[in-house]
């Protein structure tokens, strides 16, 4: 059950952080929170204006926020690597924040680096309120415990670079510098990302045009990598329908420099929700609606039980687009406290490139 | 397989014809797995416990991190440290009082709580929102709440008027604990922003240095294996451990004689089954088939029965180790199912230990040897001195044990040395009794009475073990408690001082109460007194600082000292030290030790020992106001006061109006006296308890030894009806020789039962407690002992004799109609 | 002489010795004999001759220095324990002078139980066996509560229930008195009659021996 409302990011779970930590019960609970019409936080409404660097802050009145960001690298050798960092936040309730312990804030984080024959992953959770977690918006700063992603000098307000991500577990560690010399990009219309046709939404950017430098080391060798990295920012009070059980979610590089965001909300009736972003070199984008994206899965592994789709044909026959997606390594399972599937995907076919696979309610 | 089956219906055939004898066996198997069963409950009980009380305290299984010089430290130090990689979580620690009683409060933090830290987590995270958010809960033991007399979800107020979380039963929890999210205590305890220690988790991981972040403000502890609780109770489950090993020898030597005499009498009909064509195998397989089966039946009744035991020995069990070390144990006995799995294997394998020598028998058993059903008892000739040479091998190595061994370990096997010695020697001193009262009697049939003793001891050696194991470890433990209690009381009176003791709630309040105190003229004399914890290769120190006065002179016994031992004290260079901690430090008066205080080590000379019953941690006594030099910090809360007896009501009631003080903090000398009296007491409840049962166990085998003899012994007393014998002088015979013998035993377990006193006293309690007792001997309590005895021995016999004296004469002569 | 009867046992060349006192006691030396079914043959010899010996070599008891002994088709001597276990069990049965009743079983039971770990338990047998041998009223009794007549009738009804080829008694009157010894041998005859096994019985009485179809004496370890 508790993969039916596990989330991560983009599957907006509200109640994630909660979930994670209560168990089933607390999680039925957070998910019943959701379907009642954010309870008290702040609303998704289309028309807002972003304000930067203020939005790369916490956004406390709404219910659930993240910091995402997801990288394809390489090593000297040849050798591929994805690296994932991941903030969220929750709120436990709304209303003024509370100082101390008393903050209704909870924090998690996730991090990971994945290579074609192993997958590390490590988890942590914060209360909000006495700095062990936390946003800060200017000069930006991200963290929890140890991990830290950092505005490093001059730091773009509108670009969110240059960066430097760091995280570590028992038997990983990275440190990553980002460059990007392009602006951020509004997802969906103007930022407000739709994720039902009844009406639920998000507040959602990226910056997908990140150039990455740095070290992974994995126990305790360390490699010199280079690569690609994607960003995501969103945060909403009421993401999900009662119906959706999962997400299958595609940042992809491709080869000629364009970007490309699909993901598919999956419903219990099998009316799956698709929506997408093509985004040219330019930073000028087109949006791509249900019809327009065709998403089937090609390949299965098995993991604890669960058949996950980890290959995949994608289709967009507007933008002569079609694609084979395999994986980096099937088994870039996250087995943290709610479990997902998160791990660099290559794909080949009419465009060519790297990307990021995430799929959850498996 | 339906052979099998019929097979194993011919040998049970057996058993429906002697039901006394399967009965016999049954008991035997039964009572020797309830007694074990029933202490290892009692242990697993508390170490549960314990383990949660370890868990819940994050204490001493966890890694901490503490202040290096203080009580708390900022929480910021827990922020660095989680940002420098440390996975640390923040507990803070304090007390609070509700409805007047002192409870422990811990604020915990759920979200960074280490998974490995027991229990907690659950307690933390099943509904975190609830727990974190304002009020937040109150996690309560339901033993608490129910002291409290509160009810789950009331939100209480403290003494001080504050309004406390809603509370909520937590059965996990140990008692006097009280669980709040780390918020929420931080605002009860007017700690702001303040921890008491930080917990470490497993998880490894990139970490910066310590001091890197914290400098020398704090301090890492490693965690121990075991528990404090565990290593300070050890010794008392060891206790406990040793009598449930007793009961179930005891109860093996039943299981042990009810097999033998059942394989003797069913040599034939195995004998007569191989004839008509049942292998070896199949009869050996079949043979060990009814055994585990009669093994598994006695081991589910006996696991009820220890169930049985457990429960009602656990108040007692509980209550001891309460007082004892503070140890909290739940009142409601919970068990695993590893418990029963254990037991049933323990009835399983004390059955086949039993019936060991029979099973090798019925494998060798030849067919075609002559068929002489009780030709065991002239083996048991040869077996004697078999017997008699490895008693006195144990002995020895018993012998042995007590000169170079020097661990609880070693004490208890020299106990069990001396007990199984000369429970392995009694058929041959039986034996050596007898034939001298043989050859002292004279008259034909006082001749045959001592001969025929003689031939049916192997009968009854068993039983008679069993009963010497009983009744000397009956001896040897009353005595102890006897000493124990005669010794414990004379030095609580001289121990307990002073008049009336209390303890204020802090150093302000003290001070308002002894100006108040130097104005009433009934109060004699003010003794402040104060107390200081530090630690002496590892182990718990507490330092009593006494003032210089002469009704400490005067009163407070010392085992040893130096000729100007008290005003030595004064000086600041010298100190008394507890006989358990002089034993573990191998101190004598006249040496010296090295204390740590905060200032750095305080050199202290010995000046005396005095004995310190009860305690577990080592004491050192010095003198108050070099005690308060050296540990400026301690709190100076505790007064003794001299008072004239007949004024002390009065006294205590106004300092109750006017300071608010309760029964906690304000006691008189006859409360305080009677209430250790009664925890010393309790700690012995459970020996004295498993010692009647042991008792019980013994005549239980000595009535069903003489119950499986009785019909084998017939053929003895037919001859003698023949002749003219009636079968009522019959039956006096019989008695008065079972009698005898029961008392030969009896009489021999008294100079063994004071031996095991000794032991107990001078090597096993030495051992586990630190301590020594003065030895005494009660004849009137050993008196009383030897006529219980013999009363078992009565009933036992009685039942048997009673069969005889009622006995048809055909029965007789049918022993002459049919040779068998 | 049920002459053309196939031979149930027969025993060739047997020796056996035992040491006692530390001497060799040759105790058969070089036994010949056979049975045929339905054959009933008296063994006799004065004490020591080793007609008990033969029996228990036999039944398979004991084991053979030298010689053959067949049952039928199949050589005792060469089976294992558990071989001539099961010999006993399915094809032979034994009667012997202390009756070897189960004293825990009653007399019922004690016809039935040999027939039933053999697996051979016929229920129309067993009634004739307990008409025939006049147990009717007893069946509810224990070995203690029957005279020794009974107990003895009881031990030949159990040996032959499981239908042996071959019924081995060793001196089953010898506890008995003449009377009642030549009843339960009336009956034996009877019933190895009625049931076509061979009969084998050790006597030192010339009286019951002459009852039998033919007299075997046993003289200094040789059939004489």
């Amino acid at each position: 059950m508790n993969d039916k409302f596990a989330i991560s990011r983009r599957a907006f779970t509200g109640g994630a952080v909660v979930l994670g930590l209560g168990g089933k019960a607390a999680l039925a609970q957070g998910f019943a929170g959701l379907g009642m019409n954010g309870g008290g936080f702040a609303s998704v409404i289309p028309g807002k204006t972003f304000a930067f660097p203020a939005d790369h802050g916490p956004h406390p009145d709404y219910r659930i926020e993240w910091w995402y960001v997801t990288t394809n690298l390489m090593d000297a050798a040849g050798i591929a690597y994805g690296a994932q960092w991941t903030l969220f936040r929750q709120a436990m309730q709304p209303g003024a924040q509370q100082e101390g312990w008393a903050n209704q804030q909870i924090w998690m984080g996730h991090a990971a680096v994945t290579r074609a024959d192993t997958h590390r992953y490590s988890e942590t959770f914060a209360r909000g309120g006495v700095g062990q977690a936390g946003v800060e918006p200017k000069p930006f700063r991200a963290w929890i415990d140890s991990w830290q992603m950092r505005g490093l000098d001059p730091i773009g307000d509108d670009s969110i670079a240059p960066l430097e991500l760091t995280a570590s577990g028992t038997d990983f560690s990275y440190t990553l510098r980002l460059d990007a010399d392009r602006a951020l990009v509004l997802q969906g219309d103007g930022g407000y990302s739709k994720k039902s046709e009844r009406g639920q939404a998000s507040y959602y950017y990226s910056q997908p045009y990140f150039k990455v430098a740095g070290s992974i080391t994995i126990d305790d060798k360390p490699a010199q990598v280079t690569g690609r990295a994607w960003m995501d920012r969103e945060w909403s009070s009421q993401p999900l329908t009662s119906d959706q059980t999962g997400w299958d979610w595609l940042s992809l590089h491709l080869n000629e420099g364009e970007k490309l965001m699909l993901f598919r909300l999956r419903q219990a009736d099998g009316n799956n929700y698709r929506s997408g972003n093509w985004i040219l070199p330019a930073g000028k984008t087109e949006q791509l609606a249900s019809a327009d994206i065709e998403m089937t899965p090609t390949a299965f592994t098995e993991i604890e039980g669960r058949k996950i789709p980890v290959a995949w044909r994608i289709a967009i026959p507007r933008l002569a687009l079609s694609i084979e997606c395999s994986p980096l390594n099937a088994r870039s399972w996250m087995a943290t406290s709610f479990r997902y599937w998160e791990g660099p995907i290559s794909f080949r076919g009419s465009h060519g490139g790297v990307g990021y696979l995430e799929m959850t309610g498996y | 397989m339906s052979r099998l089956v019929w097979i194993l219906a011919v040998l049970l055939s057996h058993w429906r014809r002697h039901p006394m004898q399967l009965a016999t066996l049954l008991i035997g198997l039964i009572s020797a797995t309830a007694l074990w069963s029933g202490v290892q409950a009692l242990n697993l009980q508390a170490r549960t416990s314990y383990d949660r009380a370890a868990a819940t305290f994050g204490g001493a299984r966890t890694a901490m991190l503490v202040s290096r010089n203080s009580a708390t430290f900022p929480q910021q130090l827990f922020v660095d440290l989680r940002r420098a990689g440390w996975p640390v979580s923040p507990v803070v620690e304090g007390r609070i009082q509700i409805g007047g009683r002192s409870l422990r409060l811990l604020g915990i933090e759920p979200v960074t709580l280490p998974a490995e830290v027991g229990n907690a987590p659950a307690i933390g995270k099943a509904g975190l929102q609830s727990f974190v958010t304002p009020p937040g809960e109150m996690l309560v033991a339901p033993e608490t709440l129910s002291e409290l007399k509160l009810t789950e979800g009331v939100t209480p107020l403290a003494s001080d008027g504050t309004l406390l979380p809603p509370l909520r039963v937590q059965p996990q929890l140990v008692p006097d604990v009280l669980v709040v999210d780390i918020g929420i205590a931080q605002r009860l305890l007017k700690m702001p922003d303040q921890i008491s220690r930080l917990l470490v988790g497993k998880a490894k991981g990139r970490r910066a240095p310590l001091e890197n972040i914290a400098g020398d403000k704090l301090r890492l502890v490693e965690p121990d294996a075991e528990s404090d609780l565990e290593r300070l109770t050890d010794s008392f489950h060891l206790n406990l451990t040793a009598f449930g090993l007793l009961s179930f020898v005891v109860g093996l030597f039943i299981v042990n004689s009810a097999i033998g005499l059942a394989f003797e009498q069913r040599l034939p009909t195995l004998r007569t089954l191989r004839a008509c064509g049942v292998s070896a195998g199949m009869l050996n397989a079949v043979l060990l088939v009814e055994l585990v089966s009669l093994a598994l039946v006695a081991g589910i009744v006996g696991l009820v029965c220890g169930y049985l035991i457990a429960a009602s020995l656990l108040p007692d069990v509980a209550a001891s180790l309460r007082g004892l070390y503070g140890a909290q144990i739940p009142g409601h006995l919970t068990l695993k199912r590893e418990w029963w799995i254990a037991g049933i294997t323990i009835s399983v394998i004390g059955a086949l230990l039993a019936a060991t020598t029979s099973l090798l028998r019925a494998i060798r058993l030849p067919v075609l040897a002559a068929a002489q059903p009780y030709a065991w008892q002239q083996a048991q000739h040869r077996w004697l001195i078999f017997q008699s040479a490895l008693a006195l091998i144990v002995l020895a190595t018993g012998g042995g044990l007590l000169w170079y061994g020097d661990s609880l370990v070693s004490g208890f096997a020299v106990l069990a040395a001396l007990l199984l010695g000369a429970a392995l020697g009694l058929p041959a001193i039986l034996e050596r009794v007898l034939s001298l009262g043989q050859r002292s009697a004279h008259r034909p049939l006082a001749a045959w009475f001592w001969a025929d003793s003689r031939q049916q001891l192997s009968g009854l050696s068993l039983a008679l073990m069993a009963l010497l194991l009983a009744l000397a470890v009956n001896v040897g433990v009353g005595t102890m408690v006897e000493s124990f209690s005669r010794t414990f009381i004379i030095w609580l009176d001289g121990r307990l001082a002073a008049d009336v003791y209390l303890n204020a709630a802090d150093d302000t309040q003290a001070a308002e109460i002894r100006a108040w105190l130097r104005e009433r003229p009934e109060v004699a004399a003010i003794l402040p007194s104060g107390r200081a914890d530090t630690q002496i290769g590892g182990a718990p120190i507490e330092i009593l600082g006494l003032a210089d006065h002469a009704t400490y002179r005067d009163r407070w016994p010392l085992l040893q000292a130096s000729a100007t031992a008290w005003s030595r004290l004064r000086a600041g260079d010298a100190g008394f030290v507890s006989e358990q901690l002089a034993r573990r430090l191998k101190l004598g008066v006249g040496d010296s030790l090295d204390v740590p205080a905060p200032g750095g080590n305080w050199r202290l000379e010995v000046v005396g020992i005095y004995a310190d019953y009860g305690n577990p941690k080592g004491q050192i006594a010095v003198n108050i106001a070099a005690l308060t030099r050296r540990f400026p910090q301690i709190p100076l809360t505790r007064l003794g006061l001299r008072v004239a007896p007949a004024a002390v009501p009065a006294l205590i009631s106004s300092l109750q109006d006017k300071f608010g003080l309760d029964g906690r903090n304000l006691v008189d000398q006859a409360r305080l006296k009677a209430e250790s009296t009664r925890i010393f007491n309790r700690t012995f409840a459970v020996t004295a308890a498993l010692n009647t049962f042991t008792l019980g166990v013994a005549g239980i085998a000595l009535l069903t030894s003489l119950l499986t003899l009785g019909n084998s012994r017939l053929p003895q007393l037919a001859p003698l009806w023949a002749i003219g014998v009636t079968r009522r002088r019959l039956a006096a015979i019989e008695l008065a020789k079972t009698m005898s013998v029961a008392l030969i035993t009896t009489v021999l377990a008294l100079p063994l039962g004071l031996l095991v006193a000794w032991c107990l006293i001078a090597v096993v309690n030495v051992k586990a407690f630190g301590w020594r007792l003065p030895f005494h001997v009660f004849p009137l309590q050993l008196l009383e002992l030897v006529g219980v005895a013999m009363a078992a021995s009565l009933l036992a016999a009685l039942i048997p004799m009673i069969k005889l004296a009622r006995m048809q004469p055909a029965s007789l002569v049918k022993i002459f109609a049919d040779e068998r | 002489m049920a002459i053309g009867n196939p031979i149930v046992l027969s025993v060739r060349n047997l020796t056996k010795t035992y040491r006692a006192a530390g001497e060799q006691i040759a105790v058969l030396r070089g036994v010949n004999l056979s049975v045929a079914a339905g054959e009933r043959v008296a063994l006799s010899g004065e004490s020591g001759s080793g007609k008990s010996t033969l029996l228990h070599l036999i039944a398979g008891l004991d084991r053979p220095d030298g010689g053959e002994i067949r049952l039928a088709d199949s050589s005792v001597s060469d089976l294992t324990d558990a071989g001539r276990a099961a010999l006993r069990r399915d094809r032979l049965g034994l009667v012997f002078q202390q009756f070897n009743l189960i004293p825990s079983l009653n007399v019922e039971d004690n016809l039935a139980f040999q027939s039933r770990i053999a697996g051979r338990h016929d229920p129309a047998w067993h009634g004739e066996l307990v008409e025939r041998l006049g147990l009717g009223g007893l069946l509810h009794r224990y070995p203690e509560q029957l005279s020794g007549g009974q107990q003895q009738r009881v031990a030949i009804g159990r040996a032959l229930a499981a239908k042996p080829l071959l019924l081995l008694a060793d001196e089953p009157t010898g506890n008995l008195d003449e009377a009642t010894a030549d009843d339960v041998l009336a009956l034996a005859r009877d019933l190895v009659k009625r049931s076509g096994c061979g009969f084998l019985m050790v006597t030192h009485s010339a009286r019951l021996a002459a009852t039998l179809d033919r007299r075997i004496n046993l003289h200094a370890g040789l059939i004489a």
